[in-house]
């Protein structure tokens, strides 16, 4: 067990330290750092000043360990657009993206989840195959799609909800329901298919010839094993939750993390791109471990095997 | 080995074509004029992409001379929408070449040399599922700027550890087969063990994480463009049309619908091809 914890914490760490130099070669590339972080019309001197303490004039190698060492110590730099540290942008935006991502991801895994398992409870039923194209469909329908179909029915048309803004709770509703609806298509479908396979195995053959009943066979040998695969899926969505949302916040002008993005993106304020890049990734590859760590607790047979892929 | 080789699309052939279910025909076909609206797009065209007529501005959908409406500047809606079916089509097709080309090469090297060669290509894999695909080609359009060539590289990284995953596993368990072993005995060079005797044994499973990719890319670029961030003003996609088309939501919500509509088609088709394609090829499943 603590090979496997080892093993995996340091994977999480070269994750972290690959995404760190892709930002470094990335900045690199695209011309002079500062230049590129203090602006077009920054002054020589705090140009010089920047060059100095990041040591621009070093050779690279050098640059990219003090580079390395001012990440390591939170300093993410300073946004070109209003001379705050980039890092604490991004961190007060956090907050307004959770109060749409968390509801909405309850609501993936309250009706995702339970639709999935009935559909495979009753495969080849009418029920079934409605599932499985509200599924389909609700993960091929693009975000920006359904969101603007959405404001034009409940905003424009019908007047019940706002279109954009943060103001009250009403204002959460349509981006909460754009952002569920293609993950509870992409839950049913996987819980769906993980609990069909399941079902096929022999040990629920041989739970059913020892005369359990049905509902038995479903919650202790059924549903346990199905979970791991599921659990898997959920983490993804855990990591994605800071940064799931770019689109759907655009179309709402949500003020949160993606818009943050977009908005950044399109002013080149790179310092507070770059940032956001880490944290995203941060919070990616946490989530990631965090689903390991349970598929070790969940899975005894992953404990003992090697932790090698 | 050349019997093999030639009766083996034939087979697939026959085995493709026995029962395919009417919307999956319906979903073909929807592909199949898509396709031909891509190339046919120069003769398709009522009106040139770009002409304005500022007497004729948004004008509603149904109208002689303009069936789905014009934009705001009295541009056709449907010569912009032929002409961003070729834009998205060829970035989507392109893009997925070239993730399907980069991830099975990396795949495979991973397979042939192990050791460093393979850790590298896990770790380059977990870094890309580390990052949102999104986030990632934000921040590089953050740094380089837009332009139509950056854009299909970018989308052309999509997805490449999906098959760089799936290509080395299976070049790992084919190699474990005798007829690898076999034609290894027999001389040949590991590019010919690989792109004359493995890659045709894997193709189908490749196939069919091509039709997962796909339509994702469509989204990916239909979504970047949609933010502004993907394909630029004068030429337009799918998405940069809806994009503008938010604008006009109210006053005239033909301009993004028609659009939208292409796109919700166009990849529901490919994700129900995609699904009965699996069905039938993917090895694992049968």
């Amino acid at each position: 067990m603590l090979n496997f914890l080892f093993t995996k914490i340091a994977r999480a760490l070269l994750t972290i330290l690959l995404v760190m130099t892709f930002a470094f070669v990335v900045l690199r590339l695209s011309g002079d750092p500062a230049q590129i972080l203090l602006g077009p019309d920054a002054p020589q001197d705090a140009v010089d000043s920047f060059r100095a303490r990041w040591g621009l004039d070093d050779p690279i190698w050098k640059q990219y360990l003090a580079y390395l060492r001012q990440l390591f110590a939170f300093d993410f730099g300073i946004s070109m657009r209003d001379q705050s540290p980039a890092i604490e942008l991004v961190m007060e935006r956090i907050p307004a993206t959770l109060a749409i991502t968390l509801p909405a991801l309850l609501l993936k895994i309250a009706i995702g989840i339970p639709a999935g398992v009935y559909a495979a409870l009753h495969r080849n039923s009418l029920a079934d195959r409605g599932v499985i194209m509200l599924s389909i469909f609700g993960f091929t329908i693009p975000s920006f799609v359904l969101g603007l179909v959405l404001v034009l029915v409940f905003a424009v048309t019908l007047g019940w909800l706002p279109a954009g803004g943060q103001d009250s709770w009403r204002h959460a509703i349509l981006p909460i329901a754009t952002l569920s609806v293609g993950g509870i298509g992409i839950l049913a479908r996987f819980s769906r298919s993980a609990m069909v396979e399941v079902l096929g195995q022999p040990y629920i053959r041989t739970a059913m010839a020892k005369g359990l009943p049905w509902r038995e066979v479903v919650w202790k040998h059924a549903l346990p094993n199905a979970a791991v695969p599921i659990i898997t899926l959920i983490g993804f969505m855990v990591g994605a939750l800071i940064a799931g949302a770019v689109v759907v916040e655009s179309i709402f002008s949500w003020p949160g993390i993606g818009r943050l993005i977009v908005v950044s993106v399109a002013n080149r304020d790179l310092a507070v791109v770059q940032c956001l890049l880490l944290v995203i990734a941060a919070s990616m590859v946490v989530a990631n471990l965090c689903v390991d760590l349970a598929y070790g607790l969940l899975d005894p047979r992953l404990r003992h095997r090697r932790a090698a892929h | 080995m050349t019997d093999i080789a030639i009766s083996r699309p034939r087979r697939m052939m026959t085995r493709l074509r026995l029962g395919m279910p009417r919307l999956v025909l319906a979903a073909a076909l929807w592909l199949v004029l898509m396709a031909l609206t891509a190339i046919l797009a120069d003769w398709l065209r009522p009106y040139d992409t770009t002409r304005m007529d500022l007497s004729a501005r948004l004008v509603a959908m149904g109208t002689p001379g303009h069936w789905l409406g014009t934009d705001e500047l009295g541009r056709d809606v449907l010569s912009r929408l032929i002409q961003s079916i070729r834009v998205s089509l060829v970035i989507a097709i392109g893009a997925t070449i070239l993730s399907a080309v980069f991830g099975t090469t990396l795949g495979f090297l991973a397979a042939q040399f192990r050791g460093w060669v393979e850790h590298l290509v896990v770790a380059l894999a977990d870094f890309q599922a580390a990052l949102p695909f999104m986030i990632m080609s934000l921040a590089v359009l953050a740094f380089f700027g837009s332009s139509m060539w950056l854009l299909v590289c970018l989308m052309g990284f999509y997805g490449w550890e999906r098959y760089a995953r799936i290509a080395r596993g299976l070049a790992i368990s084919a190699s474990a087969q005798g007829y690898a072993a076999a034609v290894i005995q027999l001389g040949a060079s590991p590019r010919r063990v690989y792109l004359r005797h493995i890659l045709p044994n894997v193709a189908s499973t490749l196939i069919v994480s091509m039709t997962l990719t796909f339509p994702e890319i469509i989204l990916m670029e239909s979504g970047l463009s949609f933010l502004g961030l993907g394909v630029q003003p004068p030429e337009s996609s799918l998405g940069n049309m809806v994009g503008f088309g938010r604008e006009y939501l109210t006053r005239a919500p033909w301009i993004m619908l028609a659009p939208s509509a292409v796109i919700v088609l166009t990849t529901l088709s490919i994700s129900l091809l995609g699904d009965w394609l699996r069905d039938r090829l993917d090895p694992t499943i049968r």
